[in-house]
């Protein structure tokens, strides 16, 4: 039973870890109904502009960090300029081919900048057991997990009182529900995008930081946007307590399933385990456990 | 910034993209479809730099191999088969005498490509990666997996966990677990691995990790309740730095963990920190920038301006090393094919095949070119394309690899009829009469 409840908690704890990536996604989604499948290279590109102001101009972390922070934001405002500005109104399958060019561009000029070098980050916090929950219950639970599951929370808490107490996410929250509404009543939609890239930027950032001082700085990162998607099909893509709650489930059940169903069906199931889940729970409930259930005049 | 660099670079690509580079008619050409952009960027720039600066040591110390100018001209692959198999065409007729040698730097275009160089004629070098039972050139006449193959390298693996544990007999009992990236690949050393525990009695449990391996949270939990006395890494990539991480998130000791060359370069142990501080890994190469053929490279290359690599700090680095080796094997076959083709002449490929299959890189030869103890000696023929077999473990002290054996030779007594085996196995699906190398000279 000990053995269960450290695959759980690890699980869980993992599931945190892509519940940030997740982040990123739902807040653009929620704004703009773009599937922005350039948020792993985001992740990517920011962790690397971080890590690398750092490391080739010897920049102290918080300004590396705000930097790196401006530099999201640059890339958000150049992205509505230049690549969603021109397609307004066009299908949505249009914008999410944009961003999968988007996605290149940004892949090829992390590595213009920053080199191809696969880097390390050492944010301070050891990746290591905590030692007395180790030796009381001898459950193996790292600091730096804990470390990220704190960050999440705070992340979301953070996003939540901007969504729900600023007039900023006010109008965020009412151009995601009627962008015709929201313009009519003077909302102006390029700014509201151009500040929610800017966020996507920021939670691609906080993302990047922590997968980066975990696996290392590289072009790898680009794949955890993957661990997102059975995330986001669980929780929705416009809920940002879904993204929460579907990474923890996807994180528990991705854990669990590899330890004690792996073994019989030859291991490596995690990559797809959560896919089947997500697409299992599409039949159930196609707009996910926290989505808006839309309903279309035919 | 890099971009400056890049973009100067784009730049003069594009001026030069109306006018296709011209190859005197004295030259060696040698294509290279490397890999500079995209996840397995790290490896692709640091080999292929070590590659291009050894050619470029070779023309700038020696004016060439006997007065034949090495030329070269690289294509992208980004790691991709149907963009290494355009490379491969992209540059197989161009130079005066064509490619002289492919190096695909992947075992995806590397099994892509054996049919095709096979009927052009153009040799492949799969050095240390490709198909293992390539070994038996009877079957493989133009695929050369040099030095090391992964079977081979199993076996010193499990010699070099012996002599750990006091001796091969010292074996029986203990418990052994194979963590290994979920491909063709990883999987290529779960039968050696097998026979060697039934012929050593001990156990082993293969564990596998899902590409890119980003997450092992749960392969580790299964170590941690196997409690086995050693782990092997065969990853790739990412899976590298997070297995180490994760080995220290249970408390493995990581000086029981013992990698493949794959695992075993300063991009695997770096992004893991403190966490890889006494890694153990396989290499048929050592790192270190104090071997008279680097420092060579320093003087004759990198003091005049030419040398390859953006960051000058990776020269002596396992990956860049290792393209060195590529270098040095390049050059000494075109060097023995000339011997008997005719000195201070561009080689064919067919002629370069000869040349492979005539190497023979004895200790006296590898103090000559400045790599003893860099790289082991190796003798090709007919039947043994890899030629060597034998690998160096290095320990990770958490800044930079330290050799800790000398050359540990592979158990051929178990590798050579398995290559065997396979190898016929192959002849009889693909319809081939494999070579009598008792008639080849």
């Amino acid at each position: 039973m000990q053995f269960f409840f450290e695959v759980l908690i690890g699980g869980l704890l993992s599931g945190v870890m892509y519940s940030l990536v997740a982040l990123g996604f739902v807040l653009i989604y929620k704004a703009s109904g773009v599937f922005n499948f350039a948020q792993g290279a985001m992740v990517f590109f920011a962790a690397l502009t971080f890590v690398g102001l750092m490391q080739d101009y010897n920049l102290p972390f918080w300004l590396a960090m705000l930097v790196a922070l401006g530099a999201m934001v640059m890339l958000g405002i150049l992205t509505e300029r230049i690549v969603l500005r021109p397609l307004v109104n066009q299908p949505p399958i249009t914008l999410f081919m944009a961003t999968i060019g988007l996605t290149f561009f940004i892949e090829g000029m992390a590595q213009g900048f920053w080199g191809a070098n696969v880097r390390g980050l050492d944010l301070g916090i050891e990746d290591v057991p905590i030692e007395w929950l180790a030796e009381r219950y001898g459950i193996f639970t790292s600091k730096f997990d804990i470390f990220s599951a704190a960050i999440a929370g705070i992340l979301v808490a953070v996003l939540a009182i901007f969504f729900q107490r600023t007039k900023v996410g006010r109008a965020l929250r009412a151009v995601a529900d009627d962008h015709q509404a929201a313009l009519a009543v003077g909302i102006p939609l390029q700014q509201i995008w151009r500040i929610v890239w800017g966020v996507a930027g920021f939670v691609a950032l906080v993302a990047g930081m922590l997968w980066g001082a975990r696996n290392g700085v590289q072009f790898a990162l680009t794949f955890v946007a993957l661990k997102a998607l059975p995330v986001l099909i669980l929780g929705g893509f416009e809920s940002i307590p879904g993204a929460i709650v579907g990474g923890l489930i996807i994180g528990a059940s991705e854990k669990l399933a590899e330890v004690y169903i792996g073994p019989f069906v030859g291991g490596g199931i995690e990559s797809w385990f959560p896919y089947v889940l997500a697409l299992l729970f599409l039949l159930v409930r196609p707009e996910g456990l926290f989505g808006e259930k839309h309903i279309d005049r035919v | 910034m890099k971009l400056k660099k890049t973009v100067i670079t784009g730049l003069a690509i594009a001026a030069t993209l109306g006018a296709a580079p011209a190859f005197s008619a004295g030259e060696q050409f040698i294509g290279l479809t490397s890999y500079r952009v995209g996840p397995y960027a790290a490896g692709g720039s640091g080999i292929f730099g070590g590659l291009i600066d050894y050619m470029s040591l070779v023309n700038a110390r020696d004016g060439g191999i006997n007065g034949v100018k090495l030329v070269w001209e690289e294509c992208e692959t980004e790691y991709n088969n149907a963009r290494g198999v355009e490379c491969y065409e992209r540059l197989k007729t161009k130079g005066p005498t064509g490619n002289t040698v492919v190096h695909p730097l992947s075992t995806g275009i590397t099994y892509s490509l054996i049919d095709k160089a096979t009927a052009d004629k153009i040799p492949i070098i799969s050095l240390g990666y490709g198909r293992t039972d390539a070994t038996d050139g009877s079957v493989f006449p133009y695929v050369f997996p040099l030095v090391t193959n992964y079977w081979s390298q199993n076996t010193a693996k499990i010699k070099f966990i012996g002599m750990k544990e006091g001796g091969m007999d010292k074996l029986k009992g203990k418990k052994i677990v194979n963590i290994y990236h979920d491909s063709a690949y990883g999987k290529e050393t779960i039968p050696v691995l097998d026979v060697q525990a039934k012929k050593y009695g001990f156990s082993v449990t293969h564990v596998p990790v899902a590409h890119p391996g980003n997450e092992q949270q749960s392969q580790w939990l299964q170590v941690r309740q196997i409690k086995p006395d050693w782990v092997i890494l065969r990853g790739w990539g990412v899976m590298n730095p997070t297995a180490l991480k994760s080995a220290a998130k249970i408390g493995f000791p990581r000086e029981k963990i013992v990698g493949v060359w794959w695992s075993g370069a300063e991009e695997d142990t770096i992004p893991a920190g403190s966490a890889a501080k006494g890694f153990i890994a396989a290499g048929f190469n050592v790192a270190g920038a104090n071997y008279p053929v680097i420092k060579d490279i320093q003087k004759f290359v990198y003091a005049k301006g030419n040398g390859n690599m953006e960051d000058k700090s990776r020269v002596g680095s396992v990956y860049y090393n290792r393209g060195v080796v590529h270098g040095i094997l390049t050059v000494e076959a075109i060097r023995t094919a000339q011997e008997k083709f005719g000195k201070g002449k561009p080689i064919t490929g067919e002629q370069m095949r000869w040349g492979i299959e005539h190497l023979n890189v004895d200790a006296k030869k590898l103090k000559a070119l400045g790599a003893e103890g860099f790289m082991p000696d190796l003798k090709v023929t007919c039947s043994d394309h890899e030629g060597s077999g034998k690998v160096k473990f290095q320990q990770w002290d958490g800044k930079k690899w330290n050799v800790i054996t000398d050359w540990i030779d592979a158990d051929q007594s178990i590798v050579r009829p398995m290559i065997e085996e396979s190898a016929a196995k192959y002849a009889k699906e693909k319809g081939i009469k494999p070579r009598d190398c008792s008639k080849e000279s």
